[in-house]
């Protein structure tokens, strides 16, 4: 095995009854990598990071985490992983602090040992040290869970979603605190749903229906959209999108936020050419502009190549 | 390896101070430990009892001579009977039990002291209320050794060859309730709370997901397990020292035999009792389901199948069967033997064997069944 590489899944399936959460799923991910599955709920994300904190056994296919198989060695695996879960689990009724020291404890290490990797944090949440974690915003919920599963200094590090439900501040502050971890040589793997994260990613997998549609950088993916896109607005939203949908050759047309992103099936489909369409439905103040492809878009394109 | 086996101290000292944490912040918790035992064996210890003082009896003394005098007031200085009042006839008797105040009626038949003095015979007709078998058959009882004791200090006066047994009751001389219940109350008391407290804690990590992140760490299934266990051994054995305590100063309830012994025997038990609680735990992730599982599963059959209130020689086969496979029967037999009877090691060893053995094996099964992963 590649020494630079610090896990590698091969052809993981899982089915769960008849639902299936994986298919034929396979990536790899380098050492000192941020790596980010980005997709919707219920993509099998989840699924595939139990699996990779061996929580659970893929039906078929192996997963090496570095030197170790996930099935076989899980011992050795669980000695260097750090694993947060989707879900919130830590000690509500434990103190900021309690939660920290337990968590450090079992790994058989300290705060103090460690207290570098988590000192941009734990700054913020110091001031609540003793309050009950239970009782922290989700923010804060979050960072503290954080510290707890990288208190002692994992190889790898792996977050189920970690930033859900926490503010636009916080999850700027959470990810900035990734890319440093990243710097101190932590490879870390990341779930998310919101596509706008995916640009703090060294690499990305785009997951939809238990399947990986991409795997790249996220300039890659967005270089290689490989249409023109244009946001569009117009007085009357509600037809517009409509107007769009049913344009002759139209290509894609989604909303995003307050405006429609659009690509056209004529590759020299310009912005006059919509106008023009648009007037004839009856639409007026119209703002035309051409976009660089965002995640979103080259993951509803794939969406729709399925 | 000597760090290794730091580390492993050190992970296990911060597990048990977690654990105490869990359980001081929880007032229900502590409640359950705590409280309920001591509420409990006072409850069992002075509400819950057998023995019956101050019964409403009527007398139907045809004969109203000396000696059926002097029995009515044998009777009544027994303190066990209180005379409600006197009847004149015999259809009187139907309409006193209809009233249903009167449990007893004792009735003399007319000419008791000439029959007697004639013929060394004469006859005492006992009506007893067997809607309650059980208290009928005591009084009855009751009624017989007070006769019995009329009879035997008069047996000089009479100058009749009668054998008169000396019963002598051992271990119990007063027939209290409370010797019986109390080892009966602490085998259920120790059985439910350590089983149900184990059970629902661990099961609590499982509902909060925090297993999850127990499971992920190089901790294994047995230091999760010890870690989580080790307090409820330590609280348990606190209540069993409690128990004791209330029963010697509140009900005198002696301990005859090695106090060390007694607490060792009371340690085994609470670990047979935490065992189960670990079973119970693996089998459901609800803390839930392991709390109806404790209650039902445990607490039922301890009060019923232990031979704690009904004796296991009177079950039907079958259930008697089952007694056998009851922890609580054997920890009933050693405690009474260590507390009443003053027994030492060597009358209580076999039972101590089944005890420790049953621990190992539902050990085992724990073990066995422990899941390493979410599945």
């Amino acid at each position: 095995m590649n020494s630079e590489i610090m896990v590698e899944a091969r052809d993981l399936c899982k089915n769960y009854g008849t639902v299936t959460a994986l298919d034929h799923v396979s990536f790899s991910v380098n050492k000192a990598e941020l790596f980010g599955f980005i997709g919707p709920d219920g993509a099998g994300k989840t699924t595939l990071l139990r699996i990779l904190a061996t929580m659970l056994k893929p039906d078929t296919g192996t997963v090496r985490i570095g030197e170790y198989d996930a099935v076989n060695d899980y011992r050795k695996i669980r000695n260097m992983i750090g694993y947060m879960p989707g879900k919130f689990s830590l000690y509500q009724d434990l103190t900021v602090e309690e939660n920290l020291q337990f968590f450090a404890g079992i790994f058989g290490s300290t705060i103090k040992d460690n207290y570098y990797l988590i000192n941009d944090i734990y700054d913020q949440i110091s001031p609540f040290k003793n309050r009950q974690a239970g009782k922290l915003s989700g923010g804060m919920k979050q960072k503290l869970a954080l510290s707890c599963a990288m208190i002692h200094k994992p190889d790898l590090l792996l977050l189920d979603e970690p930033t859900t439900g926490v503010d636009a501040v916080s999850r700027k502050e959470f990810w900035e605190m990734l890319r440093k971890r990243k710097e101190d040589g932590i490879t870390i793997i990341v779930s998310t749903p919101y596509m706008d994260e995916a640009g703090k990613c060294d690499r990305v997998a785009l997951f939809q229906n238990s399947k990986i549609l991409s795997t790249d950088t996220p300039e890659n993916i967005t270089a290689n959209y490989g249409s023109v896109l244009f946001a569009v607005r117009t007085s009357n939203m509600y037809t517009l999108i409509h107007d769009l949908k049913y344009c002759p050759t139209v290509r894609s047309a989604h909303s995003f936020g307050q405006y429609i992103h659009y690509t056209d099936k004529e590759i020299n489909a310009t912005m006059s050419d919509i106008e023009y369409y648009l007037r004839g439905k009856g639409h007026s103040e119209i703002e035309i502009r051409q976009i660089d492809a965002t995640v979103e878009d080259c993951f509803m394109r794939l969406m729709l190549n399925d | 390896m000597k760090t290794d086996r730091y580390i492993n101290l050190k992970r296990f000292r911060g597990f048990v101070v977690k654990e105490f944490h869990h359980i001081f912040r929880d007032v229900r918790t502590l409640v359950i430990l705590f409280g309920i035992p001591v509420i409990q064996l006072l409850l069992f210890g002075f509400v819950v009892t057998n023995e019956i003082r101050d019964a409403k009896i009527a007398v139907f003394d045809q004969s109203k001579d000396y000696i059926t005098t002097r029995i009515t007031q044998k009777i009544v200085s027994s303190g066990y009977f209180k005379i409600d009042r006197k009847l004149e006839s015999a259809s009187q008797i139907e309409d006193v039990f209809r009233e249903g105040n009167i449990k007893m009626v004792v009735m003399f038949e007319a000419g008791f002291a000439r029959k007697l003095e004639k013929d060394g015979q004469a006859g005492i007709q006992v009506i007893t209320d067997a809607s309650e078998p059980n208290t009928a058959n005591i009084l009855v009882n009751y009624l017989n050794s007070v006769t019995l004791s009329y009879m035997a200090s008069q047996q000089k006066a009479l100058q009749q060859m009668q054998i008169i047994p000396e019963v002598r009751m051992k271990y119990n001389p007063e027939l209290k309730g409370v010797f019986l219940f109390v080892p009966g109350i602490m085998a259920m008391l120790l059985i439910l709370i350590s089983a149900l407290m184990t059970s629902i804690s661990i099961t609590r990590e499982k509902e909060l997901g925090t297993m999850e992140v127990l499971l992920a760490s190089p901790l294994r299934p047995f230091q999760i397990i010890s870690g989580k266990v080790m307090p409820y051994i330590l609280l348990s054995f606190m209540n069993a020292v409690l128990i004791i305590l209330i029963s010697f100063f509140v009900f005198q309830i002696p301990v005859h035999g090695n106090l060390l012994l007694l607490l060792g025997e009371c340690l085994l038990y609470i670990i047979t009792a935490l065992s189960l609680g670990i079973l119970i735990s693996t089998l459901t992730s609800s803390q839930q389901i392991a709390m109806m599982i404790s209650l039902v599963g445990l607490m039922l059959p301890t009060i019923l199948l232990s031979g704690f209130i009904f004796p296991v020689e009177n079950m039907p086969l079958i259930l008697q069967g089952l007694c056998y496979l009851m922890p609580p029967k054997y920890f009933i037999t050693i405690i009474k033997s260590i507390m009443l009877k003053g027994a030492g090691f060597s009358y209580v060893w076999k039972e101590t064997l089944i005890l420790a053995g049953m621990t190992l094996f539902f050990l085992f099964l724990s073990i066995k069944k422990f899941k390493t992963r979410l599945e």
